[in-house]
């Protein structure tokens, strides 16, 4: 059974159709890129594997390991394993790093009927992790993400995604503001996660993030549909000649 | 983080209309007759054995009363008080002086075990779980007064207390027991002419806690009063004192509760505070009167007047309370910064949800020279519940040098409540350099999808949110103190989202 | 004690009022109109300290009585007016002048004016009987004491009518001159309707001829501004320094309009400006901004309401107060957000500069909000000048005064900017100037 997938979805934002039939089949241990222009579709795609408010799916269905994930509420898809690294994660003021990892992760383990992970095991495993993505003790006694660099926020999102151990990864937009090195410091984050149980939806604009993260297939967005899949050649492809050719195609 | 687990296990226990604290013991009181006249004034003097002068300056506040009308500036609305609809004193039966705590009336123990506050003093001596990454706290003792309906019923850890020369005992004892201490100090900040509420309370108030901590002693624990009204159609009017003498320090805490009733009880307390020089007051209070139920019935009207008297120079008196209980909340604690170099701080979080209206908040007034002051207000209001912060800042003409800070924050939740802000600014020497903001707005929804992507329900997400919002105020409480309020945050806001 | 007070001040105002309503134009549901404002300032008087909008300005204890009607102006009191007026004449406006109330043809600029813009002596209006323009002109909250007196009382004003489609280049000058030399009340009224994509500039001045003394200016203004209509309005009151002026104007916004008001008030004893603009259509933008100017024992308060009624509506308000000797500047700033005015953006900070010992800065900034998806906040800060940038400018020679100004002009001078026309700001800087050199 495919880990994600995606049949024939339909999305409107208040009058607009965004999404008009898309298509998308993931399987666990594989790596999608979603490439495409802006305002082709693609973060929608992303909120709406989430579930963020505001979108109206009005066709099609989005399967995960065979359930219907539109049915269930954003915090039951976290707890099945569906996790958004966010474009723009938010500041949350005065709610430190630890208390929000410590709430998430215990929120989504009694969601599974496991039992919830004490202070001491707790605190050890995110020294752990933030230890290998090099995140700094000191930003964890911080609030989540406040006055953090863009750089600094990023990690924060591949330290709650190696914390909470998701089957399926959406990764929107995660070179969006990053230097060289920050995009290098965060891609081994990430290739450090790939799993043969765990899939990735790498979301992006540009060819950039992908030397990084090399993906298994490649898709190309425009106008709310998949244009084009292929390989990690595609992405080489799009490198030189640019989306215009795609434009007509949708 | 343990305490938002344990809020949401609390509040899947509950309905939306329970109030954990909302049970009633049964058990008989005294009562003086209903209403309220000379005759009552005299009942209540006597009942508590005072000495002549007292119940003289009991009998001029209530005939100063008598020509007061309520006063009505606040953002409150309430149907008139017939005050001869009360009972002004109700009294735990069989009242007999006590020796011991094990000769209080069973019942009573068990309502403040069920309220979790431990009046047998080895109870007091279990500690907190720290949040993680947090520090470990010492052990901490907390002496207790627990004062049910109109008296105080028990006064912990006495001994200790005696040997570090501080006098922590119900006010109605320290009227008879140290009348020169009470006398030179009652009613020298919230005189008996001050307003509506403290003059009714000067004539009729039954009990309450006094505090005395001698030059240059540090109350070897912290003091805690933990007030509960039990009896229906009785009105509480606690009197509290404390005094600070030269270079002492105090930590002062206290709690409220109250039964689900239909009908509304009124609540007027008085609490004065002096600090003489090099002296600090901290006063903390987690105010959890019932609140009305979903439909805005029933409720404590909490008309209370809270002011500190920064005496002597370099003292200190800083409030900090956390009010998420009460149909009505009328309430200003204060500081005269009347000393040189004195300071004065106000910490405040105020939620309401459902039909409850909040009017509070503070009064600096910069006497002396060099006077400094801070406020933190943090309003957060759901449901149909009106909040208002109304402050002053003044710094009259020989107050050089005076300097003020305050930044006031509103959170709404729904589009059915109402956040309000009034402060009042008055600058009367050009030394005086004040600075105040005030920002309102709501919870943001990406940070609520954020918080529940990664795995929390809505409510959790508010839940911490919100603790996040008012996190600045938390801190200032002592750390038992704040988990509790943390706890009590979420269990308020309790079915604000929909 | 206050309700004797009351009673007198009520009784002798009383007895004016009755000699002189029947000469009060207007007839029929203006009369009524009139005896019901009147009947309305009776009950309270004027209001006093125990009113919470009037907590800091005390009219009972300050103004004491409210003076019987000016005579109407004679050739003396007109030649000492445009004498006046001339003095602080703004090139390139039309002049309306009224004088002790009344408003004066020949000092005003009636010819020629540009299509679409109709001007009118509201005693014209009212005489004529035109019901709907007069119903407006005093359709105004009655509850507030001092706007239901000039409600009852107004002898004259302007009203301005300007029609669909009109941008008007020329700014409106509205001139009230104080002139004759017995002190007295004058009552003013007047109203300006923008009518939809509607433009214009209006400015208003208060002066007092030469010999005018202690008199009193209650004057108001009503303002219509049509959807996507823009009104850029300045304000300078420059009364005489032992008078009175007691003011509002109420302003209603259509949908995305827009009104951008500054005053500048350095003139007058006690000055009161009471100000409430509303949101009445969706995409309205408001700026308002003031500075106070004051020293000796001057008192001036500015209370602004801002009132969002509707969504999308976005104000900013900026204040500044510069109050020397034993000079009183009070600020009071509220801002509603009614229930469904979602997505209002409304920001306000108002500053106090205490140049004396004595002076005194009363600030109340007021949010009270109804909606929720709101972004709304207020700052207020007093203090006095710099020490140490005071010290560096002296340092470097400038003489205390001097560098005091200009960190007085820096500080007033946020507010001063956000005028739009370059002549009016220029106008406005003049006016902080003149205050500046008489300082030193």
């Amino acid at each position: 059974m495919s880990l994600l997938e995606v049949k024939d979805l339909q999305v409107r934002v208040e009058e607009r159709e965004i999404l008009h039939g898309l298509s998308l089949t993931v399987n666990p241990g594989q790596v999608h890129a979603i490439m495409g222009p802006n305002g082709s579709g693609k973060s929608t795609l992303s909120h709406v594997i989430a579930g963020k408010p505001g979108y109206e799916v009005t066709g099609g269905q989005i399967l995960f390991r065979g359930e219907d994930l539109l049915e269930m509420e954003p915090n039951e898809r976290a707890a099945k394993g569906v996790f958004l690294a966010f474009q723009y994660p938010v500041e949350i003021p005065g709610v430190t790093t630890w208390n929000f990892l410590h709430a998430a992760l215990n929120a989504q383990r009694k969601a599974r009927g496991e039992d919830e992970i004490s202070s001491p095991a707790f605190l050890k495993k995110v020294r752990e992790v933030a230890k290998s993505l090099n995140i700094p003790q000191d930003m964890l006694k911080r609030g989540v993400n406040v006055g953090f660099s863009g750089g600094e926020k990023k990690r924060n999102e591949i330290l709650q995604m190696a914390l909470f151990e998701p089957a399926v990864c959406i990764l929107d937009e995660m070179d969006s503001g990053l230097d060289i090195d920050a995009l290098r410091i965060a891609a081994d984050g990430v290739n450090a996660l790939r799993s043969p149980e765990r899939a990735m939806v790498v979301i992006t604009h540009y060819q950039r993030l992908l030397n990084y993260i090399v993906p298994d297939v490649v898709h190309v967005m425009s106008k709310g549909r998949v244009v084009k899949s292929g390989g990690k050649e595609l992405a080489l492809e799009l490198e030189e000649s640019g989306y215009a050719q795609f434009e007509d195609a949708a | 983080m343990p305490a938002v687990q344990e809020t949401v296990e609390r509040v899947r226990r509950i309905d939306v209309d329970q109030y954990r604290y909302g049970f009633e013991t049964l058990i008989e009181s005294d009562k003086a007759p209903k209403g309220l006249s000379e005759d009552t004034v005299r009942f209540i003097s006597a009942k508590k054995n005072e000495p002549a002068w007292m119940l003289e300056w009991r009998l001029e506040a209530y005939r100063r009363w008598l020509t007061m009308t309520e006063p009505t500036w606040a953002r409150v609305d309430y149907p008139k008080i017939d005050y001869q609809d009360i009972y002004y004193y109700a009294a735990p039966k069989p009242k007999k002086t006590l020796s011991s705590i094990d000769e209080i009336d069973p019942e009573i123990l068990k309502t403040y075990e069920k309220l979790g506050i431990p009046l047998r003093e080895v109870a007091i001596l279990e500690g907190v779980e720290p949040p993680p990454g947090g520090e470990q706290t010492p052990n901490r003792k907390i002496a207790v007064d627990a004062v049910f309906d109109s008296v105080s019923v028990a006064t912990t850890f006495q001994k200790e207390l005696k040997a570090a020369g501080v006098i922590f005992m119900p006010i109605s004892e320290a009227i008879r027991e140290h009348p020169d201490l009470v006398q030179k100090y009652l009613g020298t900040v919230v005189p008996t002419s001050d307003n509506y509420f403290a003059t009714l309370n000067s004539a009729v108030f039954s009990d309450g806690s006094f505090v005395y901590v001698p030059p240059g002693v540090r109350c070897p624990m912290e003091l805690s009063t933990y007030f509960r009204i039990n009896e229906r159609n009785t009105g509480q009017f606690e009197r509290t004192l404390i005094i600070a003498d030269k270079g002492s320090y105090v930590s002062y805490l206290e709690g409220c509760t109250a039964p689900q009733r239909d009908e509304n009880q009124l609540h007027a307390a008085v609490v004065e505070l002096v600090t003489l020089d090099d002296a600090e007051i901290k006063y903390s209070t987690v105010q959890n009167w019932y609140p009305g139920n979903s439909e805005g019935k029933g409720g404590i009207y909490n008309f209370v007047t809270k002011r500190g008297d920064c005496r002597g120079r370099n003292s200190k008196i800083s409030w900090t309370q956390v009010e998420t209980g009460s149909a009505i909340t009328w309430k200003y604690p204060s500081c005269i910064l009347r000393g040189d170099n004195s300071s004065g701080e106000f910490y405040s979080i105020a939620i309401s949800n459902g039909f409850q209206q909040v009017d509070s908040g503070t009064k600096m007034i910069h006497l002396g020279k060099n006077t400094s002051s801070r406020i933190i207000s943090k309003g957060i209001a759901a449901g149909k519940s009106q909040n208002t912060y109304r402050g002053l800042v003044s710094a009259h003409r020989k107050a050089t040098g005076a300097r003020n800070y305050t930044a006031c924050d509103s959170l709404l939740i729904g589009d059915k409540c109402g956040a309000h802000t009034v402060p009042y600014v008055e600058a009367k020497n050009s030394s005086a350099t004040f600075e105040h903001e005030a920002t309102t707005s709501k919870i943001s929804e990406d940070v609520l999808f954020y918080c529940i992507q990664r795995g929390l329900s809505q409510e959790e997400a508010v839940g911490l949110v919100v603790n996040g919002f008012v996190k600045d105020v938390l801190q200032q409480l002592p750390m038992e103190f704040a988990v509790e309020a943390q706890k009590l945050i979420s269990i308020s806001l309790e079915g604000s989202v929909g | 004690m206050n309700v004797v007070a009351k009673t007198e001040t009520g009784r002798a105002l009383g007895d004016v009022f009755a000699v002189v309503r029947d000469r009060l134009p207007g007839k029929g549901k203006i009369a009524d109109q009139r005896r019901q404002a009147f009947e309305a300032y009776e009950r309270s008087g004027l209001p006093h300290r125990r009113i919470e909008d009037w907590k800091y300005t005390d009219l009972r204890a300050l103004m004491r009585e409210v003076l019987p009607l000016a005579p109407a102006p004679d050739a003396a009191v007109l030649s000492r007016a445009a004498a006046a007026v001339k003095l602080r004449a703004i090139d390139g406006v039309r002049r309306l002048v009224l004088v002790d109330g009344a408003f004066a043809p020949d000092l005003s600029d009636l010819g020629n004016p540009e299509k679409g813009l109709s001007i009118r002596p509201l005693r014209e209006v009212l005489d004529a009987g035109d019901g709907a323009l007069s119903e407006q002109a005093f359709a105004s909250d009655i509850s507030n004491p001092m706007i239901a007196l000039n409600g009852a009382m107004a002898t004259d004003g302007v009203v301005i009518d300007i029609a669909n489609g009109t941008m008007l280049s020329q700014p409106l000058h509205i001139v009230h001159v104080a002139s004759g030399t017995a002190p007295a009340s004058m009552f003013t009224r007047s109203l300006l309707r923008l009518g939809r994509d509607t433009g214009v500039t209006l400015v208003e001045s208060y002066l007092a001829a030469e010999g005018a003394k202690a008199y009193q200016t209650h004057d108001g203004l009503v303002v219509a501004i049509g959807d996507n209509a823009r009104l850029d309005h300045v304000r300078l009151v420059e009364d005489a320094i032992d008078a009175f002026n007691i003011s509002s104007a109420t302003v209603t916004l259509g949908a995305h309009a827009h009104f951008n008001t500054f005053g500048l008030t350095s003139g007058g004893h006690v000055s009161r400006y009471q100000l409430t603009v509303t949101c009445a259509g969706e995409g309205s933008t408001v700026e308002t901004n003031g500075v106070n100017l004051i020293n000796g024992k001057q008192h001036a308060d500015t209370t602004l309401f801002m009132d969002h009624a509707v969504p999308h509506c976005a104000s900013r308000e900026i204040f500044r107060a510069v109050v020397d000797d034993r000079a009183h500047s009070v600020f009071q700033g509220r801002i509603i957000v009614r229930p469904d005015a979602q997505k209002t953006d409304a920001k306000m900070m108002t500053r106090a500069l205490l140049l004396s010992d004595d002076a005194e800065a009363d600030n109340k900034p007021e949010l009270e909000i109804f909606a929720d998806d709101v972004t709304c906040g207020h700052g207020a800060t007093t203090g006095a000048l710099d020490e140490s940038l005071l010290f560096y400018m002296r340092a470097r020679g400038l003489p205390e005064k001097e560098a005091q100004a200009l960190l007085i002009q820096a500080f007033v001078g946020e507010a001063i900017e956000t005028i739009a026309s370059d002549a009016l700001r220029e106008v406005a800087i003049a006016t902080a100037q003149r205050w500046l050199e008489a300082r030193a």
